[in-house]
This record gives C-alpha cells, structure tokens and sequence, in this order.
C-alpha cells in the first residue's frame, strides 16, 4: 500500500484541480494529479478568457510564460434584432493590465500541469477515477480502471459532470435548470484578417457577449473571442429552456451565424473545431456538500461559477487554492476528519465565491422570470431608440419621434422594468 | 453547416464498447425522447422499425447533458475508458 500511499489525491487536471495540486506541492506536500485525458485539456473547452488578478495568484509567472493567445482589451455587447444590431463595447485603457486573456484550453491545461509538475506535483494523465474508496465512512483513496491510489485527503475537481459526487450522494440529482448546454466553434483565420476585422493589433483583443436576435426570450447568450488565429464562437442556453423549444443546440448556434451581425466576423474562415460542454448555472442553491470526511469537492463540481458575470475559472483556481490549504492544515495536525475539513466551507465563505454567489442566489431564477422582458428592453427598444436617433428618413422628426414614444408606451416596457432596476439597486446595496 | 460537418473536425477514439446504455423498454414508453434533440452531437436517433433507440456513442462530446435530460433518468452514463473518446485540440 505504501508506494500508492500520497498525501492528497487531486482528481483533475482542470483549473481547480492544478491549483489545488501546485498550492500543495509548493508547501511541501505529496500530491497526485489524475486526469482522465491522454493529457490535460484534451477533454475540456470554454469560452473564453481567464481572469488575470486569479490567475496571476496560482501563476505568478503567466503572463511572460504561458501559451496564451490575446488579451482582451475590448469587452463587447452585441445587441441583435431581426436583421438590426448593435454593438457597444469598453475598452480597458491603454496602459492598464488587461483584466482577461484568451486561451487555447488544449495548451493552456497542459502549460499548467508542466508548471505543478516543476513545483513537485506527481501527474498522472490517462487515470480516468472510477471511485472513492471509503473506509469507515472516510475517503482514503482511489479507484481508478487499473489500481488503487492511497492518500488521507482526496480532493474531488472532476468538473461540472462529476460522476464521484453523485456516486458519493454528497450532491442532489441536478435538475434541468441547474446547467446550461454549450456549443461553440473554432475559425481558422490569419493573424492579420482577424486584427483588421476586429480593429485590433497583436497586443490586443476582442471578446464578445450576444444578447437577442434569435436568443430573444430565452435564458441563453452568445460568446465570442478573438485568439491569436482563431476566432471562437458559441452559445449557452439552459437545459430547460433548450428543451420547450425543442431545437438542437447547435441549430441554435447557426442560427446566430446566421445575423449579419455575426456572420461578418466568420466570414472566409474555416471551421477547425466543434465542441460541447455544460455550465453550472444554479448557483448558491445547487451547490453541494462541499466537504466530508476526507474528502473537499472543488471548480465546476461544487457549482461554484458566477453565472451573471460570466466568471468560472477564477473561482475554480481560488476554490482549488483554498482546498488545498485546508489540506495543509489539516496534514499538520493529522486531522482528516470533516470536523477539520470544514475549514475549507469557511474559507470558501470568506473569499469572494460564497459572497458573490450568495448574493446573486436569486438572479438566475429571476432573470429568468423577466427574460421577455429584458430581450425587448435590450434588443428590441434600445436598438430602435439608437435607430431613430441616426436613421435619416423621409418624415418628420416630430412623428418619428412620436411613433418611437408609442412604440415604447404599447410595449409597456417601463413599467414592466421597474421590478427589474429595483432588484438591481437592491444587489447593489445589500452587504 | 450540418452536424456531421461539424463532428468531422474532431479526432476521436472509438471504443468497442458503448459507454452510453439506455433500457429501450423505458424509451419505448417515452412521449417526449428528449435526447433526440438536446444532445450537441445527435447521439441518439429513433428507429422507427425496430421502436428502439440506437447510440452513436463514437460521435459523444461527454458533456452529460443526456443524463440530466432524460426525464425517466434511463441513461446509464459512463466516461469513456481511458484513451477513448473525444479529443479536443482548442478547447
Ligand atoms: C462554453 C463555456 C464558456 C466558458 N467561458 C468561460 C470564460 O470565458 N471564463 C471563465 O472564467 N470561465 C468560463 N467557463 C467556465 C470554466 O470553463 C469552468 O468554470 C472551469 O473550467 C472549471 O474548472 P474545473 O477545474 O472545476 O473543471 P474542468 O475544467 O471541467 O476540469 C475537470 C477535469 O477533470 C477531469 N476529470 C473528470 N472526471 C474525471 C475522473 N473521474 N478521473 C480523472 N479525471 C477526471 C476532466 O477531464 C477535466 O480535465 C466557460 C465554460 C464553458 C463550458
Ligand atoms: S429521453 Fe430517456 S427515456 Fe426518453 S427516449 Fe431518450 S433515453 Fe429513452
Ligand atoms: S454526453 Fe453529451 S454529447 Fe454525449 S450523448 Fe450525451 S448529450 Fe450527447
């Protein structure tokens, strides 16, 4: 037993997983990284940009080292109509550190695991976890398709589908409304079609949230990213509204591919990848025991992505980070017990995660409730207000004017906005 | 763009064995066989003749959806063993 025998067993080489196992090995710790891939990232997509302030915190070095392929100075709302559009966007000032960067999730996982192994982190890809072995109730180890690992803490960052915690019955049978189902394509492109077309150079970049046009009214946003030379584009929508409108996901997608607004972009370029993946989107309420005996559950597993503002790998890499301090803690004292262990919930209450996510514990569910209504605000009104505002027509001022005004008034829409700007002002001012 | 096109960009493993299992008595009784249209990669298609639905496993993303979505939770769902499957090289 004692050659498999480590100190913390980290299933997953994702984000949270490589955070957890760098952040031990770098105390001096003994850990084991499994990953179910031929090698890290091979089996994970995202948007996507990760978050420099987290990242930077678990990777001091990234910024100067890493395979990453922009950063994203430009951040973009595109507001579809029928065949309308419009489009605002912030730009980070010029000096400033960018707040996200593009990556390539292939070489990015694996640039991570190259960096834990140097801190000491023991790595073992194609190492697909079947189960945790429990002994008396506690975790001490895993099983995996060809033999058992040892170890007094197993720390659990299998991502959103996270077999081991429904077979360990820490979390709930997730419902429909829980997740939502996400396709996205890859566009070959040359560096310099993808600067002029997004107005861009090599030290800047382009990401993108799609509001309406065909996603009008339901529970789902379109995403776009400038890489280096590639071009990501995808959709998310939730599981239940997916299912009313019985279209398949990526019908979805073309759909969108098909606005003027978005075509632009891919025009010429040739798709290089499809790709699928859930997100966790049930926030608060839908996440699970996050501890047990032995045992802490980190990432995508434990739910913990802020959904309205779009943010999972930091929370995965500061999850995995506390985790993994728990675990130091808890080596010192020789205290595996979920007594000691529920540290890492207090941590997690303490930090950002549990803050943010408490605070937005109802802004899925209500989003949701006032979807129509803020479809038509964003892509129906607002691109008719900025319509009437530049569109030179034939008539009068005074009854274009007036027609908008009605337009406005039938919708009804400031009235049905005014529950919304109150709970908006209420997140703000709550503590 | 149709499906297979889209499926044709990706390198795959293919397994012998399917890591996809549903009882074909339950879907037989089932209305709305919601698995025919939310899966990402058409996994499941009907078969009229037979009244049975058949698995293209070797087309699977993993992305679990099936199995959430299955109201009669008739999915057995697995990983496929190591060195099967999907492999994305962007991500
Ligand atoms: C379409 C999309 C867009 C997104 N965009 C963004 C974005 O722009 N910015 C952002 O911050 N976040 C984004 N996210 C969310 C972000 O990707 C996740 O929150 C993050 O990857 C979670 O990290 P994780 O380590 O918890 O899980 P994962 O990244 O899912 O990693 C889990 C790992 O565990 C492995 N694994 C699973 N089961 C086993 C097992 N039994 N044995 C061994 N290994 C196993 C998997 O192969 C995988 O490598 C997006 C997600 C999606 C789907
Ligand atoms: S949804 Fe489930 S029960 Fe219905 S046909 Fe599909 S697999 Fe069978
Ligand atoms: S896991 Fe995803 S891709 Fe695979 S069959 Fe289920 S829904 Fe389709």
């Amino acid at each position: 037993m004692d050659m498999n025998k480590t100190d913390v067993i980290v299933v997953g080489s994702g984000p949270s997983g490589v955070s957890a196992a760098i952040t031990l090995a770098r105390a001096g710790k003994k850990v084991v990284l499994t990953e179910r891939g031929d090698d890290s990232g091979d089996k994970n997509m995202f948007g996507g940009e990760i978050y420099t302030n987290q990242t930077l915190d678990i990777f001091p070095n990234f910024i100067e080292d890493a395979p990453i392929e922009r950063s994203v100075t430009e951040q973009a709302f595109i507001l579809l109509k029928d065949k309308d559009s419009l489009k605002f966007a912030y730009n980070n000032g010029e000096n400033s550190i960018p707040n996200s960067y593009t990556v390539n999730r292939s070489k990015w996982d694996r640039w991570c695991v190259e960096e834990a192994k140097k801190a000491g982190v023991f790595y073992a890809p194609k190492t697909l976890v079947k189960e945790i072995i429990l002994e008396n109730g506690r975790a001490v180890g895993v099983k995996t398709e060809l033999e058992n690992y040892y170890s007094d803490i197993v720390i659990i960052a299998d991502g959103v589908n996270s077999i081991l915690l429904e077979k360990l019955g820490l979390r709930k049978e997730i419902k429909d409304s829980d997740v939502t189902v996400n396709v996205k394509e890859v566009y070959k492109l040359s560096e310099e079609k993808i600067n002029d077309r997004f107005n861009i150079d090599e030290k800047s970049g382009f990401g993108a949230k799609i509001l309406g046009g065909p996603l009008k009214n339901l529970f789902s946003i379109g995403f776009l990213f400038t890489n280096r030379e590639t071009i990501s584009l995808g959709v998310g929508i939730s599981l239940d509204d997916l299912k009313k409108i019985k279209m398949k996901p990526y019908e979805l997608l073309e759909k969108l591919k098909e606005h003027p607004a978005i075509s632009c972009y891919i025009k010429d370029a040739k798709l290089i990848e499809y790709s699928a993946h859930m997100i966790p989107e049930g926030g608060y309420n839908s996440v699970p025991q996050l501890y047990s005996d032995g045992i802490m559950v980190a990432g995508d597993a434990a739910m913990l992505v802020n959904n309205v503002h779009f943010e999972g790998t930091n929370f995965a890499m500061l999850s995995g980070k506390l985790a993994a301090e728990t675990a130091i803690e808890a080596l010192n004292s020789s205290d595996f017990s979920k007594k000691k262990l529920s540290l890492y919930e207090k941590k997690l209450k303490d930090s950002i995660i549990l803050k943010d996510l408490k605070l937005h514990k109802d802004s899925v569910s209500f989003v949701k409730k006032h979807i129509n209504t803020i479809t038509e605000i964003y892509s129906e009104i607002i691109c008719d207000i900025f319509k009437t505002v530049t569109y030179s027509s034939s008539q009068p001022k005074s009854k274009v004017y007036r027609n908008l005004l009605f337009k406005i008034l039938k919708s009804n829409v400031i009235f049905k906005s005014i529950p919304i700007f109150l709970f908006a002002i209420r997140k703000c001012l709550k503590k | 763009m149709n499906i297979n096109e889209k499926l044709a960009t990706l390198k795959y493993n293919k397994d012998e064995k399917s890591h996809l299992i549903v009882d074909n008595e339950i879907c037989k009784k089932c209305k709305n066989k919601v698995c025919l249209y939310v899966c990402p990669a058409d996994v499941y298609s009907y078969n009229d003749d037979t009244d049975n639905i058949t698995i293209r496993y070797e087309n699977c993303l993993e992305c679990g959806t099936c199995k959430i979505a299955c109201p009669s939770k008739n999915i057995k769902w697995s990983y496929p063993s190591v060195q099967f499957g999907v492999k994305y090289r962007n991500g």
